[in-house]
Parts: C-alpha cells; structure tokens; sequence
C-alpha cells in the first residue's frame, strides 16, 4: 500500500495525474510535462516533494561519524549543505544525499525515497562508537520547493527571513508561512529556488500560502514527470537510473564529492583512492541525440559493431527541443564530441558526447 | 471508458482510419492509445511516401514510452500535420481533430474496409 503525502489531496483538487513511485502515491503531472518544465525555466514551479527521507544526526561525534559515513567532507559551517554520495567498502554507491549542517553538533541529511529503508539500515549499522542520536524523521516531515528565476521573489514574500543573504546550498531556520521550517537554497531543477522542510501537520498551510504568494508570478505544481527532465537538462544523476551499488563516484563523475584529497578515513576510500590512479574502465557522459527521437534508460551505444555503452537516463530535453541522454561508455569514448550510435527500437541513431550541463542557461545562483 | 467514434475504421496498432473521399483516407491514434502511452513529446514523421500494408510509418515518442505506427494497408503519403512539430501533445488533446497524423491515398478501398468498425475496436481493447 503506497503511503500519501501531507498534501495527497491537494494533489488531487488539481487534477494531478498520480502514480506510484518509491511507495508512495505521488502527482506524475498536473498539466503537460512541457509546460510544467518551461514554467520552472522560465517562472517559478511548486514541488511536493514530502516523498524524500530524512535523517537527523545529533552529538558531539556528528561530524566524525558523518565523515566516516560518506565521502564528501562534512566540515562545512553551520548552515550550509553539501551533496554527497554515501558508499559500500567496494565504492558501489549506497545512495546520493544532501547534508545540511544545522550547527557544530547538529546535521540533516536528505536521501532517496526509494533508498529510505535500505539507508536507515546501512547508517545504523555504523553507529557503534561514535557518540551519536539519529533519529529518522522521514514520515514526520514534509518537503515544499519552489524552484524557478522567481522562486525568491515567492519565497520572501512568506518569510523576515533575508532570503538574498541566503546563498547557494546554504540554509537557515526560521519561520515561512507562519510556520516553522528549514528554508534551503537547494535543489534539482539547475533554476534558482528554494526547499521548504515543515513539519507533516503544517505541509498544506505553507502549500496554500506558497501557492497564493505565487499567483502574481504564475506559479504552477510541477510534477515528477517534469522534475526528472529539469534535472537531467542540467546533467544531475539520478540514483537507480545512473548510479547505484554498481557504480562508483569516480566513474559518476562524483570524484569531487569524495575527500580523498584529506587524510579522513572513510568507507570505501581504498577502492576510490585506487580508481582515481588507475582511472576507472568506464565514465558517465552526456550524449547529444543529432537528428530526431531519443534513447532511453538501457539503450545500448555501438562504435561500428562494437558495444562501448549504455544509456542511462535519456528524454527529450524541452528548453532544447532534441533528445539528451546520459550513459555509461568505456574509457576512450567518454571524450567531447566522440561520435557514437545508439540502438533504439532496432534502429541506430547519432549521438555525441557533450559537456554538461546540456542547458546552459539556468538561474541557479 | 474510452472515446470511439462511430463511423472510423481501426486497427489492431491502435490507429484510427477516416475516409475522406477521392481514395484518400486520415489516420491518428485512438484516444485508448494515447491515454495509454502518456503525454507524447515527439512525433517522427514518414521519410519516404509509399508504404506498403504493415510497414512502420512513424515513431510517436511519450515521456515514458516509444511507439511506432504502421500503414494499415498499401499507400502512399499525401499529407503530415505539421502542427505535431510544435505542439506533439495535440494526439493526447484532440486524438480524432487536431492529433490527425498523415492522410494518406490508396488505389485499392478493400483494405479500408476490412480494417475494424467503432464495435469491433471497442470489444478488441476489451471494453
């Protein structure tokens, strides 16, 4: 049975097309994916995004215990963030995550819905010896983000919090919409906007407020179906599409959210450290589709009759009017403007490595 | 409960026929079709004009999905709604009016008429 948000039913006053994902019930879309997608390029877009995990790590050992835990650093000052990946000994990627650092002792960490058990399992496993409460507060917590060139217009209006000194993956708690909330400036659009964190019970209030702030603006709910085309038009992975136990950072491009350049010892370093040397046998790149159509998620890539990859998310990109794809190729066909085919359908289509993001033009600030 | 208009002609591919006189026949995709694939991003035209009966005409590319469409019987292309370039989600708006995707012309009306009545469509997609 797939659980419901706090804000199921605003979903479905809206005519939301839901469906489920990660366990839980979720809006697909509410109107068209383009239009949803355009309108968070070129305006601002509502997220219900409450389907996220988090967990809150607290004690004098927070930091080293994070350390330990992932890969990147966790010595960031009280209210900023940082992304990070957190790994198996062997490198494989148990999940990608936000950390927000709350203050010295305090962190949030916002990981996959998909990855919520499988993390909160993994995590506990590794709290022996270090001073530490974590507490998983995922169905307790709601997540609102208002993402688009004018997010903080919207945003200030419901908040005495100075939203322009609030810079890029950084955050501060304060009230918004007459509620508590965690008020970030993150997110997976590659537009400027921020990540609302309330409480279950308040989720509807700071929607409805958010939604009215919005209306001089054109703010519209943008479903999922627009989310994974916003993120993948700037390049951001996707675990379980282009990442997984499989997967090291290093091949995911992710090298610079792994800490190898400290001496901090941390779970699967050995195997990362290794890999950067020897360089890994193969790289996430992203693929330019020339001419019509596109492939998906599993599409093989061919040099002439050899294999030298797959695709591992792949859409039409709606700013940019072709197809865009993400994939995994070997080493030696990961550089720019290497030539490749992809098989779709039985049929071969151009394609050809690009540097990310393929959208260029994004307000993130 | 979808939307079969009485009077068009479909097939098992899910494509709705309409005889518009002088030999030349419509085709789109039935609301079912494209209620079933999602919102559709893409529409791949036919490169060529003449195809035979079975033959992929097009790609119609969804979010989620990719599905080819066929010639339901030997013809040759005499018009593409160009509309669909700008605006591919005119198939899930207005499957049987605006989504229109080609029209076609052929020699030979029996393969227009042995294709499926509103009925036979309806009981084949199992409503």
């Amino acid at each position: 049975m797939d659980k419901k948000t706090a804000l199921y039913d605003k979903h479905i006053n809206l005519g939301a097309r839901m469906e489920s994902f990660a366990g839980y019930i979720m809006p697909i879309k509410y109107t068209t994916v383009k239009d949803e997608h355009n309108t968070v390029r070129s305006g601002v877009g509502i997220f219900d995004l409450s389907h996220m995990g988090e967990f809150r790590v607290k004690g004098k050992d927070a930091s080293k215990f994070l350390d330990y835990l992932l890969t990147n650093d966790s010595e960031v000052e009280p209210g900023k963030a940082y992304y990070s990946t957190m790994c198996y000994p062997d490198g494989g990627i148990v999940d990608d995550l936000i950390v927000y650092r709350l203050s010295e002792e305090e962190y949030l960490i916002i990981v996959n819905a998909s990855n919520i058990e499988k993390d909160w399992a993994w995590v506990n496993n590794h709290t022996p010896g270090f001073c530490i409460d974590l507490t998983n507060e995922s169905d307790e917590t709601a997540l609102i983000a208002i993402q688009g060139p004018d997010a903080e217009k919207v945003a200030q209006k419901l908040t005495d919090e100075n939203l322009s000194g609030i810079g890029y993956y950084a955050h501060t708690s304060g009230v918004f919409a007459d509620e508590k909330a965690l008020i970030a400036r993150t997110g997976y659009t590659g537009e400027d906007g921020f990540e609302i964190y309330t409480k279950y019970e308040d989720a509807a209030a700071v929607w409805d407020a958010v939604m009215k702030a919005g209306e001089e603006f054109g703010i519209k709910p943008i479903g999922l179906g627009a989310r994974d085309t916003l993120r993948l038009e700037v390049g951001y992975l996707l675990y379980g599409n282009d990442m997984d136990h499989t997967t090291t950072p290093i091949e995911a491009k992710l090298g610079w959210v792994v800490k190898l350049k400290t001496d901090k010892e941390f779970i699967g370093r050995e195997v990362m450290a290794r890999q950067k040397i020897e360089k890994p046998a193969r790289y996430i790149v992203g693929l330019e589709v020339i001419g019509k159509g596109f492939p998906r998620h599993g599409a093989e890539l061919f040099e002439g009759n050899r294999k030298v990859g797959v695709v591992t998310s792949g859409s039409l990109a709606p700013a940019l009017g072709h197809g865009v794809c993400l994939a995994f190729v070997e080493k030696g066909f990961h550089k720019k403007g290497t030539q490749l085919e992809a098989e779709v359908r039985g049929k071969r289509i151009p394609v050809k490595t690009v540097k990310l993001p393929f959208y260029k033009d994004g307000s993130r600030k | 409960m979808s939307d079969i208009p009485e009077g068009l002609r479909y097939t098992e591919t899910h494509e709705w026929i309409k005889d518009l006189g002088n030999g030349e026949y419509m085709l789109g995709l039935t609301s079912h079709a494209q209620d079933q694939m999602g919102e559709i991003v893409m529409v791949e035209s036919p490169g060529i004009l003449d195809f035979n009966s079975g033959d992929i005409l097009g790609t119609l590319e969804a979010v989620k999905t990719a599905e080819d469409y066929y010639a339901p019987f030997d013809c040759k292309i005499v018009r593409i709604n160009k509309d669909l370039e700008d605006e591919p989600a005119l198939i899930n708006e207005s499957p049987y009016e605006k989504g229109w995707l080609i029209v076609v012309k052929t020699a030979d009306p029996s393969g227009f008429n042995s294709l499926k009545s509103a009925e036979e469509y309806s009981e084949f997609i199992g409503e």
